[in-house]
């Protein structure tokens, strides 16, 4: 395993990211809430470029323990990176899809070290 | 454990990085390249562009003043949240190329949508694509048939002149404008001959019955041209039971198919395939997993009421399978043994064209057909372009980036 330098931290701003590619590897480092993430820029569906979509906070339907419905609502705690091709959706913090477990994302695993940002490949 | 051991080869900046349609689809690009699809010919029979961001170009196109007064003042489409029917197929901007394709930057010339539909197709290792529009597709919805009219001839005219007359690899089924069966003759008569004109194209959201002697002649004379009529299907969420639909995901899994099954259903069982034996009839962008449901639906009535359907001679499925069908969105079922099944009900082999739907939200890339382990290499090539050549009598010309890899295979083999 090697552990590769991403960038200085302060160079990924609050919600960015960066598409890293070592020959034929594209690993994307994503900056949420302070803390990074690094997946494989693939998404299992189609091939797409999971990593250079938007992450946007799962949804869900409010309904209350009588069955009714309130509304449609953003889980704000459940972060989901969303493939740009077809809308696949990801936890962020484990990479695994929202609608069938089977599906994940090569995770890898991020260093802070002295201001900079490392993956483990 | 090493640091930077493994060298990095490129960094990319997505805060900054603007969109670009070739970046957007590069591991389209690799998946094409990996597969070596320059060596076959790739057909996308349905693919769309946004002629709606055409809208004051369109309107020179329109000969009546008041309604090209109109387009100049509100375009072609509106969709804001208020819009009914549920159209917001862009998933609330998780799907970057909707709100970003606009500020992708392309040179003065050729025209902006020649420029797109080569890097998309590029792409995607695709040779030849077959354009439809986007917001025209729910026009046959409109009570204001002359609306209908003037924007089917005006569009029809905008297209072959700006786009499809400037790229061979570019080809369109022009709009029918279906609500006035006098002008979908004139309409035939005077764009049947352009150049990138492979057929013309009915929108599966209205309400007149395929089977209207008001059709007659425009089956016809398309049947006498060797001309494919296409059903492209649509959302049509103001269906009264469809209008129920309060999700996006539920109106175009079953409209989608909706529209489609309805109108084969009266086109078989009114016997048309009998009065016009040569008509290449195409059903496109209703995906496949409905298609065994209505061979066994109509094959199982047809038996028990043959006086509904007396012109028929075989049973309903058979006239089916001699139709063609577009692929996408092909449903990626757990159950792979279901789309084998599909593939072999309606022959796939012969029957089936392969269609992106590129840039819309559901697109597929030739790797869904290619990568499918059930077929053989010959069935692949078939569906992915070998049927739309012989269906559309193309001329089979690979893509510039394409003939380049070969001669880069060839030398490299040398």
């Amino acid at each position: 395993m090697s552990e590769i330098l991403v960038a200085a931290r302060d160079d990924i701003p609050e919600g960015g990211a960066r598409i890293i590619e070592i020959g034929n590897l594209e690993i994307g480092v994503i900056r949420h809430e302070d803390a990074f993430y690094a997946y494989r820029n693939f998404c299992p569906h189609q091939g797409g470029p999971v990593c250079e979509g938007i992450r946007m906070a799962g949804v869900y339907d409010d309904v209350d323990p009588e069955g009714l419905f309130h509304g449609q609502k953003f889980d704000k705690a459940d972060m989901h990176i969303v493939c740009p091709w077809h809308g696949y959706e990801y936890r962020l913090k484990d990479g695994v899809n929202v609608c069938d477990a089977r599906l994940k994302l090569r995770k890898y695993e991020v260093t802070e070290r002295d201001g900079n940002v490392y993956i483990t490949v | 454990m090493n640091v930077a051991d493994r060298q990095v080869t490129k960094v990319r900046d997505l805060t900054t990085e603007p969109f670009n349609t070739s970046t957007h689809l590069a591991h389209a690009q690799q998946q094409a390249d990996a597969r070596g699809y320059e060596d076959f010919l790739i057909v996308d029979v349905d693919s769309h562009h946004y002629e709606n961001e055409a809208s004051t170009e369109i309107a020179d196109y329109v000969e009546n003043e008041v309604m090209r007064n109109e387009i100049l003042y509100q375009g072609i489409s509106r969709k804001g949240i208020s819009t009914g029917f549920g159209q917001y197929q862009d998933l609330g901007g998780r799907l970057v190329r909707y709100p970003r394709r606009k500020s992708e930057e392309v040179p003065e010339t050729p025209h902006r949508d020649i420029t797109l539909m080569r890097r998309w197709m590029d792409a995607m290792g695709v040779d030849i694509a077959c354009m439809f529009p986007t917001p025209l597709l729910n026009l046959g919805l409109s009570p204001r048939v002359d609306l209908e009219v003037e924007l089917a001839m005006g569009y029809n005219r905008w297209l072959c002149e700006r786009v499809l007359q400037e790229d061979h690899r570019l080809k369109s089924m022009l709009y029918l404008p279906f609500n006035d069966p006098e002008a979908c003759l004139k309409v035939i008569e005077m764009f049947g001959d352009k150049p990138g004109v492979i057929g013309f194209m009915v929108t599966s959201t209205r309400y007149r019955g395929v089977y209207d002697n008001a059709y007659v002649r425009t089956y016809r004379m398309l049947e006498e041209r060797g001309l494919p009529l296409g059903f492209h299907t649509g959302l049509g969420g103001q269906e009264p039971g469809l209008s129920t639909c309060n999700r996006f995901l539920t109106l175009h899994a079953l409209g989608f198919a909706w529209h489609n099954m309805l109108h084969l259903s009266n086109w078989v069982i009114n016997g048309l395939p009998e009065r016009f034996p040569k008509l290449k009839v195409m059903w496109i962008e209703a995906g496949l997993a409905w298609l065994p449901f209505l061979m066994q639906r109509l094959d199982n009535e047809y038996m028990m009421r043959h006086s509904d359907a007396p012109l028929l001679k075989r049973k309903p499925s058979e006239y089916m399978r001699e139709m063609f069908y577009t692929s996408q969105p092909m449903e990626m079922v757990d159950n792979a043994r279901a789309l084998e099944l599909t593939f072999e009900m309606i022959g796939a082999e012969t029957q089936l064209l392969y269609s992106s739907d590129y840039p819309h939200w559901d697109m597929d890339l030739p790797s869904v057909i290619y990568d499918l382990p059930f077929l053989t290499e010959g069935a692949k090539r078939n569906i992915l372009g070998g049927n739309a050549q012989r269906v559309f009598n193309l001329d089979p010309v690979l893509s510039e980036r394409k003939r380049a890899r070969q001669a880069e295979k060839a030398r490299a083999s040398a």
